[in-house]
């Protein structure tokens, strides 16, 4: 009896179409603002932890002082409490770090290199106010830099990118709301004789708004699940970039499962759209 | 069954008729004769709550249809059985659907078997499949009696069932009518066929309305 109760309204219609496509495309958009989404919360995790609790301590001083001065720093640091260690960066290193700016095979011995020192804070980390006037006593040429300049503003970029493509997705599903909404009245405007004839045999508006919600629902899933795959696989094809397997756009491991929701929320979206939009159309037609 | 109080519709070219006032008990045999644009279907319309009277009111079973929420008309409609002039019937399902969708319609258990032997009842066994668009105008008539039939109504309204039919086949819906209403459903038949309605008056007790000049009058026995 369910099969009649579904066949009560003609399949045929364009509006059909109208939902198959607008869930499909919406679905597809929907799983790169989600993707964008996560690897924006990556991002911006990956680099608060890597450089939350790390500092770097450049000696700017005249070659003689140089070796003293550093002496000088690693003592302050010891006696601080919040820093966990301290190392100083050998020239070697120093040159793998410039030879991403400046190319290899760089000649560090004529460059005037500062001497760095590389700090591991702890997770509470030290009064850096306190830190930087020791510092000052102590070593005139040390400049203590926990890399907040440059950490603020990536971080609040990513930040604002996840906030951004969350918008996306709202508006992703306000707009497959609409698109299932105009589909349902003008499928219902199409079938008046059904909806008619229905009520002349005694169909309750629950009855007739469940035939058509269940068409649009079923046709968005399927739309949406498409779509999604669709995107899904468009994601999976971006090209990686960066050495670190966190650098790249799209999902990674677990957050592969996040796309598998578009098709379920879409569903969700168009069940609720359709349902109050046929329910308020018949309870406009007597 | 059917009550009505002062009842005046009005399209809105001028009153249909004017003041109906009538009272169909439970359980009787009805007819409803007149010319042709008299006002009979509507009459019918009225008494199932497709069309407002512009004054006055209709109760069926006792409940005031203006009274009634959506809901509660659908229920009404459930209750009861009607064949309307233009069948109406969902043209894209077969007939054996059609005449199972006031079930279907109410979430109630449909018996294959019943719609089967209704089906072959009216003479539509091999319809059963053919979808409404298709069937002859007799053909549609049967079925749409068939459907009006399928739920035991307590109130038929049949408009025109008839019509489209040769005697014989008319004969055998009669029959079918009268039955239903040996078990207590209330009948209410509009026809112009007064052969139709002598052949029913010599089997059951029924009464005649007309509608004629605005009027709903007692047609006596001077058929
Ligand atoms: N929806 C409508 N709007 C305006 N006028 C209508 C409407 N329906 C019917 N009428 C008019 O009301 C009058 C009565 O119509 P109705 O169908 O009730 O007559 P009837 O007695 O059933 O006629 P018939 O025997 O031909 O079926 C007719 O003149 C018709 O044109
Ligand atoms: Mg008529």
């Amino acid at each position: 009896m369910s099969a009649i109760s579904d066949r009560v309204v003609p399949s045929s219609g364009h509006s059909g179409w109208l939902v198959w496509i607008g869930a499909a495309s919406m679905s597809f958009l929907a799983v790169f603002a989600l993707a964008l989404a996560v690897s924006a919360a990556r991002l911006a995790d990956t680099w608060s932890a890597a450089l939350a609790q790390s500092a770097t301590i450049r000696i700017s001083a005249p070659p003689a002082e140089l070796e003293g001065q550093t002496e000088a720093v690693l003592e302050v640091l010891r006696t601080t409490p919040g820093i966990r260690d301290a190392r100083v960066m050998t020239v070697e290193e120093q040159g793998q770090l410039l030879s991403v700016w400046l190319g290899p095979d760089l000649p560090l011995d004529a460059l005037p290199l500062p001497r760095m020192i590389e700090v591991w804070e702890t997770a509470d980390g030290p009064d850096r106010q306190g830190l930087r006037l020791r510092l000052s006593a102590e070593a005139p040429g040390a400049i203590y830099d926990d890399h907040t300049q440059w950490r603020r503003p990536l971080i609040s970029a990513a930040t604002r990118l996840r906030g951004l493509s969350v918008l996306a997705l709202l508006l992703i599903g306000g707009v497959t709301g609409v698109i299932i909404a105009l589909a349902a009245s003008a499928a219902m405007a199409s079938n008046a004789q059904v909806i008619h004839v229905l009520r002349l045999v005694g169909a309750r508006d629950r009855f007739i708004a469940r035939a058509f919600v269940r068409r649009m629902t079923r046709r968005a899933a399927l739309g949406a699940a498409i779509g999604t795959a669709l995107g899904m696989l468009a994601v999976a094809g971006l090209p990686a970039f960066g050495p670190e397997a966190t650098s790249g756009l799209g999902f990674q491991g677990l957050s592969w499962l996040a796309p598998l929701c578009v098709p379920v929320l879409i569903a969700g979206v168009a069940l609720l759209a359709a349902a109050a939009t046929a329910l308020k159309v018949l309870r406009g037609v007597t | 069954m059917i009550e009505l109080q002062d009842v005046t519709h009005d399209y809105g070219g001028g009153a249909l008729f004017e003041n109906v006032t009538a009272s169909l008990d439970p359980g009787s045999f009805h007819f409803l004769t007149g010319p042709s644009g008299a006002g009979k279907s509507t009459f019918l319309k009225l008494c199932y709550g497709e069309l407002r009277p512009s004054r006055g009111s209709v109760a069926v079973g006792g409940s005031d249809l203006r009274a009634m929420s959506r809901d509660e008309l659908a229920a009404m409609r459930g209750t009861i059985g009607v064949v309307h002039q233009d069948c109406q019937f969902l043209d894209h399902l077969d007939v054996r659907a059609n005449v199972g969708l006031p079930l279907h319609a109410t979430a109630r258990p449909v018996a294959d078997r019943d719609i089967e032997d209704l089906l072959s009842w009216v003479g539509l066994n091999a319809q059963a499949d053919a979808l409404p668009p298709t069937l002859s105008g007799g053909e549609r008539q049967r079925a749409a009696l068939a459907r009006a039939v399928i739920t035991a109504p307590r109130l038929l309204l049949a408009d025109e069932p008839t019509g489209n039919l040769d005697w014989d086949m008319s004969q055998r819906l009669l029959s079918l009518m009268i039955e239903l209403n040996r078990m207590g459903t209330t009948i209410l038949i509009a026809t112009h066929d007064m052969n139709l309605i002598r052949t029913a008056k010599s089997q059951v007790s029924s009464r005649v309305l007309r509608i004629a000049g605005r009027r709903l009058q007692s047609a006596g026995a001077d058929l």
